[in-house]
């Protein structure tokens, strides 16, 4: 019993880290029509921007020794305005073009990302600790002891959903971006100013990769160049699985893919629990053919003649 | 000016960009070869190499419009298919235990093996085509993706067969700048002629209007599996002509960096033509090599490393950026000389 219990809460809070994801490259795509597959590489800056900018074999915190608040706020910040300046400078030539020649854009915007990460930092991983005190454990009752960083986790997310529910429901701007989701052409007609809307989805997004890196270090507590790919690869399999476009999807695939695979590798024998990965792709393609809309339905999902 | 009023000239003419191109080729081999420059010939042999795997890929994405992130999975199947039946055959059982007895006590010529390793890559295409050529548009392209992850992740566990995540090592090196120009032009013969056959232009009818395509009557589905499974045979050629060419593998090399720099190299040359395909992989494979050699250090000057990936990277996103038809236009090389009137000549200059 304690052992599920603890099993549950990990598996809600891979879970939550997935669903943050997939937000992210699900409210670009719903607007955007773009995979960004430089999201990733957004969360890798995030966490190196925590530290002195040098090759040097040990890491010296600068941003990242600062007060908590203000280390937040600024690394967020600093995500953002990547996020945005790529938008301006990237994303908004190649519009008008397919949507696999953007996936292709933002392929090449992570790589250069990450080679310019090299080329500042070295290649070498670098350990960063941040909030050592969320990496202890706490005691629930008797046995069942569990990881702070795991309730953090589960809790931004959920702070972060209803703060983006309200921002989208209630706001002005955030009405007019589920308008441009819903069918970009339509909401234009009507008056809503396309470029904003796009910029402030980019806003949005790069928002939450930057507090994510912030969860992704601490959890981790090591800064690889690369290390945005791996879990970049999980948002992407959760935002195809949710349903593409849909940001419901993409919180429901998140947490289906994060439940799944932590479930898959506390039962499947030592011997299968290699080839999980290659069955969650599997799943994927099987997802593409059988409900191509993903689990839950949009409109704009559907590719138009 | 020459008139193509000759039936060889004409027979030259119709074929001038699959000539033009082997020439080139030609006479960058034979210029690396006479200089004698090792370092040099390393580059060139991984270049052609490149250039069988970027002309594959302009034979599905160039004719279907459908970008495919999964042919690099094609390419493993094909170079570990091979290292099966040539590689050093007093350790083979070290690296690669769970082979079956014939394999492990067998070994073929080259020229066989990377033929049966190009085929197995097509078959493994055909059994995933029959999957993802039945999606459009951008499910395809993620299609292609998530089968290239399943591809990875499986022969990397798979370590029986494929050493897992260590390297296989003592494959012969054969793989020589003259072998890689034959395979080479092998390829861009086979890319040439199949965008010409009815079966390439049915599949660039569908790339450009599926719609009417269908209504036409093409079997849009056939033809982008018929492309799915030639491109990948191609493929595994070429990843056995990697293998014989580094004389190790290892899974890791067939991943994410791999599929990038082939498919800059196509988008760069230009997506939907065979002469963008080689203009491409000459392009980026001389400023790569320059940004290294000016890495490790000419003199006192040295630019920062991991500059070479970095230029990779902003070149692609300048041309995607402004010129989305690739260095070539999307088009091919033009017969230089004097254009005759002939109704023959007519007809080829509208493929």
């Amino acid at each position: 019993m304690d052992y599920i219990i603890q099993t549950v809460i990990s598996a809600l809070s891979v879970g939550s880290f997935y669903a943050l994801g997939a937000l992210g490259i699900g409210l670009l795509f719903s607007v955007l029509r773009l995979i960004n597959f430089a999201h990733g590489d957004f969360i890798t800056v995030g966490g190196f921007a925590l530290i002195v900018p040098s090759s040097a074999v040990v890491a010296t915190v600068a941003i990242g020794g600062l007060h908590p608040a203000i280390m937040v706020v600024a690394i967020v910040a600093i995500v953002v305005a990547l996020a945005v300046i790529s938008y301006f400078l990237v994303f908004q030539h190649s519009q008008t073009s397919s949507p696999a020649t953007m996936m292709i854009v933002s392929f090449a915007l992570g790589y250069t990302l990450q080679n310019l990460i090299v080329m500042i930092y070295g290649g070498r991983p670098k350990a960063v600790n941040i909030f050592p005190s969320l990496t202890g454990q706490v005691q629930l009752s008797d046995g069942v002891s569990v990881q702070i960083l795991q309730l953090v986790i589960i809790a931004v997310t959920w702070i972060l959903l209803i703060a983006l529910v309200l921002f989208l429901k209630r706001t002005r701007v955030g009405v007019q971006m589920r308008a441009a989701a819903e069918d970009f052409r339509m909401a234009r007609m009507l008056g809503v100013n396309g470029k904003n809307v796009i910029a402030l989805a980019f806003v949005l997004s790069g928002g939450l990769a930057g507090i994510m890196s912030i969860l992704f270090v601490t959890q981790t507590g090591v800064l690889i160049f690369r290390m945005g790919v791996p879990i970049m690869l999980f948002f992407f399999i959760a935002t195809v699985i949710g349903g593409m476009g849909s940001l419901v999807g993409a919180v429901v695939g998140g947490y289906s893919v994060g439940i799944v695979s932590v479930v898959l590798s506390a039962i499947l024998p030592e011997e299968l629990r290699g080839f999980r990965d290659a069955c969650v792709f599997i799943l994927v393609i099987v997802i593409l053919l059988a409900r191509p809309q993903g689990i839950v339905l949009t409109k704009a999902a559907k590719e138009r003649v | 000016m020459i008139e193509a009023n000759t039936p060889f000239l004409r027979m030259v003419r119709s074929f001038w960009p699959l000539v033009s191109l082997s020439l080139l080729l030609l006479i960058i081999v034979a210029a690396v070869d006479l200089s004698g420059d090792i370092i040099l010939a390393q580059t060139l042999i991984e270049g052609l190499v490149r250039i069988v795997i970027v002309a594959a890929l302009y034979m599905f994405i160039g004719n279907s419009g459908i970008i495919s992130f999964g042919h690099i999975g094609f390419v493993m199947v094909g170079a570990y298919a091979t290292a099966w039946q040539t590689c050093c055959p007093y350790t083979r059982e070290m690296f690669m235990p769970g082979l079956p007895e014939y394999l492990l006590n067998t070994s073929h010529h080259f020229i066989p093996a990377i033929l049966l390793g190009g085929l197995l890559a097509a078959l493994v295409a055909l059994i995933a085509g029959f999957a993802i050529m039945r999606m459009s548009g951008i499910a395809a392209s993620i299609g292609t993706f998530a089968f290239m992850m399943v591809l990875y992740s499986a022969y990397l566990r798979w370590s029986t067969w494929t050493s897992g995540a260590s390297s296989v090592i003592g494959l012969p090196t054969t793989t020589t700048p003259w072998v890689g120009y034959v395979y080479a032009v092998i390829t861009l013969a086979a890319a040439y002629f199949y965008s010409r056959s009815k079966w390439g232009l049915a599949l660039r009818s569908s790339r450009d209007d599926e719609v009417a395509a269908k209504a036409a009557g093409v079997n849009v589905f056939g033809q982008r599996l018929l492309a799915f499974v030639i491109s990948a045979f191609f493929c595994g050629m070429a990843g056995g002509l990697f293998g014989h060419f580094l004389g190790m593998l290892t899974v890791d090399s067939f991943y994410l960096g791999m599929t990038f720099i082939t498919l800059s190299m196509l988008v760069v040359g230009g997506m939907q033509s065979l002469t963008g395909a080689v203009v491409g992989v000459i392009m980026l494979s001389v400023v790569i090599d320059v940004l290294r050699r000016l890495e490790t250090g000419v003199g006192s000057f040295s630019i920062p490393s991991s500059s070479a990936e970095v230029g990779v990277g902003l070149i692609l996103l300048i041309i995607l950026i402004f010129r989305r038809t690739g260095l070539t236009g999307n088009a091919e090389i033009y017969w230089p000389f004097k254009a005759d009137i002939s109704s023959s000549g007519a007809m080829k200059r509208q493929s």
